[in-house]
């Protein structure tokens, strides 16, 4: 049942051109960083090659992209996860799934699916570029699959948000804006205190940007990967809860 | 005759707030009945259909659809129910036919059996030419078909609409309206409306909700009772008295109306033969007797407007 619903979803946002656009825009932008990654690459390579220690392929184009790709992702989020649950409201489709048998975890969890179906795909076409480098050289693959997997939580806790958010309205605006506020936050709340050099601790921990450069570093500490399921799980929870609500108040 | 019941509702309340949409409606909803729900706008019966479908959760009362408990066993109690809300739920993006097979998935119709369901809800619909065409390019009629499609598909026991004919042309509503009597035959039908022939047309029961209460409630044969004369209208070329009128059997009051005709109201006995009897012994050249019928809009008026019912004429009858 859940993966009818994820079905749906996914086909219903393929029949929209806002997810191709969505996906043409992203690569073209992420296309262009890679490549002037590349380029800078080839001017520098010269010197690099006389350092002993120099940082390689992986670290000079891989993680920049991956970096800039969050970036990025963080700005698009908002559009796909915007119409998840506020357009049914808007378009009383609601109701078709809650006269149907199926339970609000159901709904919320393969609505969720759907749309991290689609942000897989994106990673997918992403990842290529940096496996294009295979044909020429050596890359850091232990370090790409920690890049990707920190990408992945990444997209999956945006998305979570995302949903979270759409389903608090019935406006996708309203949506897309407070889920761009929050994941906007969630990025540079480590800037709270960081300005007299000592960083608070909790905001520190906050940070979606912090766990991810760990990631991005190549290192999977258990901690990060933990601190992306727990922000998931809440927030598919506080979907249910708030779609359970639907029916107790107007 | 026992009659397998569908749906019982039991005591059931539903406030926003302080303010009572549905206060304490009790009622069952027997296999092969048509219900008619009748109300003036507000009164509760949309939220009322929310809540035996499970879209909304009641204050207090309880559902038992097929036996089960919708709050205890909202799975199973939601697989005996089709449900066509006021707007149709359809997703513009997708054909007629992907919508229908989304919709058997969710209802949980084996995936052999899906094509069938789908076939036979667009038959019954009249759906058939249209199935590769997108909804969000049909008429209002046709999504309100797809809509009704939708809710017939898992052959649910009970098919609730929520003002099916709303917004569709005379031809369609004739074939909509057909339709839920052909669907009454072999499933319970709950149906709001608030036009009112329609529910003589279509329905064997009826109840009209009034701010958020049952006040009517009975089969559409009782209804015909209610709505039999208790008046007549007569007219003559040379009326007699008003007095010898009053004489007749089983006449309660006579008058005259301003157009020279008279009116008379009887308790029990019909008096038209022995007033025709009357008439050509009397040389009153009688020319016009006609029954006043009562009409289903003059009941639900008496019920809905805020006087005191019992001041309405023939309620006493």
């Amino acid at each position: 049942m859940i993966f009818t619903i994820a079905a749906r979803e996914l086909r219903s946002l393929f029949l929209s051109p806002l997810a191709w656009a969505v996906l043409a825009v992203v690569q073209f932008i992420l296309a262009y960083l890679y490549l002037s990654q590349v380029d800078a690459y080839l001017v520098w390579q010269p010197r690099l090659a006389a350092i002993e220690g120099a940082p390689g392929v992986s670290d000079i184009i891989i993680a920049p992209l991956l970096a800039d790709a969050a970036i990025i992702l963080l700005l698009v989020t908002p559009l796909i996860t915007m119409r998840v649950l506020s357009e049914e409201r808007r378009n009383c489709t609601l109701s078709l799934l809650f006269s149907a048998p199926v339970s609000m975890t159901e709904i919320i969890i393969g609505k969720y699916l759907g749309v991290l179906a689609f942000f897989l795909i994106l990673l997918g076409l992403l990842a290529l570029m940096p496996l294009a480098l295979l044909a020429g050289t050596d890359i850091d693959l232990g370090k790409l699959a920690t890049g990707l997997l920190g990408l992945a939580l990444l997209l999956a806790a945006f998305t979570a948000i995302g949903l979270f958010m759409s389903a608090l309205t019935e406006q996708p605006t309203i949506a897309a804006i407070s889920t761009f506020g929050l994941l906007l936050l969630l990025w540079i709340i480590d800037w709270a205190g960081s300005s007299d050099g000592q960083t608070s601790g909790l905001f520190a921990y906050l940070s979606m940007l912090r766990h991810y450069q760990t990631l991005l570093k190549g290192l999977f500490h258990s901690t990060d990967v933990i601190y992306y399921l727990l922000i998931i799980f809440l927030f598919l929870g506080l979907s249910i809860r708030r779609l359970d609500a639907d029916r107790l108040s107007h | 005759m026992q009659k397998e019941v569908l749906v019982h509702v039991e005591h059931l309340y539903r406030f926003y707030g302080h303010t009572c949409a549905v206060s304490d409606i009790s009622f069952e909803l027997a296999k092969g009945e048509v219900l008619g729900f009748l109300g003036p706008n507000g009164a509760g019966k949309s939220s009322t259909m929310q809540m035996i479908t499970g879209n909304l959760a009641p204050s207090a009362g309880s559902i038992t659809v097929q036996g089960m408990d919708l709050l205890d066993k909202p799975k199973r109690a939601k697989h005996g129910i089709g449900y066509l809300p006021e707007q149709p739920p359809v997703y513009r993006e997708l054909t007629v036919d992907e919508y229908l097979s989304y919709c058997a998935c969710l209802n949980r119709i084996a995936r052999g059996e899906r094509d069938r369901a789908v076939r036979t809800a667009k038959e019954r619909c009249g759906l058939g030419d249209v199935g590769r065409r997108l909804i969000g390019n049909l008429s209002k009629g046709f999504r309100q078909r797809v809509g009704i499609a939708q809710a017939i598909i898992h052959t649910p026991a009970v098919v609730i609409l929520d003002e099916p004919t709303v917004g569709l042309d005379p031809i369609q509503i004739r074939e909509i309206r057909a339709l839920v009597r052909e669907l009454g035959e072999e499933h319970g039908i709950i149906l709001s409306t608030h036009i009112l022939p329609e529910v003589q047309a279509t329905c064997n029961r009826v109840q009209i909700i009034h701010q958020g209460q049952l006040v009517f409630a009975d089969s559409i044969t009782g209804l015909e009772q209610r709505l039999n004369a208790t008046s007549l209208i007569a007219a003559f070329h040379a009326a007699p008295d008003l007095d010898s009128l009053q004489q007749l059997p089983g006449v309660s009051t006579v008058e005259t109306l301003t157009d020279g005709r008279i009116r008379i109201h009887y308790l029990d006995t019909d008096p038209s033969e022995a007033l025709i009897e009357q008439a050509v012994a009397s040389h009153w050249r009688l020319y016009e007797l006609a029954p006043e019928r009562r009409t289903l809009e003059q009941i639900f008026i008496e019920l809905t407007c805020s006087e005191p019912a019992a001041a309405a004429p023939g309620e006493a009858a």
